[in-house]
């Protein structure tokens, strides 16, 4: 990982600098116009969000059931950067919707989903943070939860009758459009593999400062 | 053609030459009066006084809310986001970096004692 680190983020680095001209050579939609060039990452940001969520919640099964600090480590990490897209998904949406829909927000099953699996996990994070001990078995079972919830946010749009685009806009997607839109999932899924590593760095550190701290006590 | 016949014929000539311009100059006239009158502005009126509010489903299009401003915000929030994060990703790791670093060097000097 140390070695494909820094060609990873030079990789990314381009991408995520030749994403916006990709974009803006994307053609507009017929009805919302300039807006509509919102989804170009605000798509992005969700499925990092949902990538998240699952390596979260997968790490945290590994954690309780296998009992492996690496696990929860990662888990942690990948908690954070669930919070993080969760946010970058929460704004973007409602400045699109202001424009496209004439409201920020709409208490309709995607939105308020997604806003519950974001609220799920900034639970997670106050458990760790204020629980105390065993917190952290505690906040595995909360990252399940979260996880489950996924699948629901996806299929939300498709069960009840929302405001938000079905998910059948990705699939039919016309070419112009199609190309820009995964090259952004690429360069965010890119920047969120970068940032999960850097983030689980800074957990093992913590690790191993805690047993110094032991031998220092020893 | 003897002197006094081409005295008529030039006195004709400068008639004609006369009346033409006469008549081209009256052409000019009426149509720049024309142009003055068509092109005049109307008496300015105060609009009348609203008596009453008429509803509309759709803001006029020179109204309505522009774009590009919501694309930069969202934009600008994405990036802003990324960048705090990774600063702070950055700050922690530094701060533990020196904890370590504090720490072994007691560590160190405990052994040395």
């Amino acid at each position: 990982m140390n070695r494909l680190f820094p060609v990873l983020a030079l990789l990314v680095a381009v991408m995520l600098a030749y994403a916006p001209v990709m974009i803006a050579g994307a053609p507009y939609e017929s009805t919302m116009g300039l807006v509509q060039k919102i989804f170009y990452f605000h798509v992005p940001a969700a499925m990092a969000m949902f990538v998240s969520a699952f390596v979260c919640g997968i790490a945290s099964a590994v954690y309780l059931f296998g009992r492996r600090p690496a696990a929860d480590r990662i888990a942690v990490s990948a908690a954070e950067l669930t919070a993080l897209f969760g946010v970058i998904v929460l704004i973007s949406g409602p400045l699109w919707a202001r424009k496209a829909w004439g409201v920020w927000w709409q208490w309709d099953a995607r939105l308020t989903s997604t806003l519950v699996l974001w609220l799920i996990f900034q639970a997670y994070l106050l458990l760790r943070r204020y629980g105390g001990p065993g917190s952290d078995r505690l906040a595995a079972g909360v990252a399940l939860f979260g996880m489950a919830n996924v699948p629901f946010v996806y299929w939300s749009v498709n069960v009840w009758r929302t405001l938000h685009p079905t998910t059948s806009v990705l699939p039919t997607l016309q070419p112009g459009m199609r190309g820009p839109l995964w090259f952004s999932v690429a360069a965010f899924i890119g920047l969120y593999v970068l940032m999960l590593g850097a983030r689980t760095r800074l957990e093992q550190r913590r690790a191993e400062l805690e047993e110094l701290y032991l031998a220092a006590e020893e | 053609m003897t002197k006094v016949e081409r005295r008529r014929t030039d006195g004709g000539a400068r008639a004609k030459a006369v009346w033409g311009s006469a008549l081209l100059a009256a052409a000019v006239i009426v149509l720049m009066a024309t142009a003055m009158v068509t092109t005049a502005p109307a008496p300015t009126q105060p609009p009348p006084a609203q008596e009453g509010f008429v509803p509309v489903q759709d803001v006029p299009p020179d109204e309505q809310l522009p774009a590009a401003p919501l694309v930069i915000a969202a934009y600008a929030v994405a990036w802003i986001a990324v960048v705090l994060y990774l600063w702070s990703i950055w700050q922690r790791l530094a701060r533990v970096e020196r904890e370590m670093a504090a720490v072994s060097r007691r560590i160190q000097g405990g052994i040395r004692q």
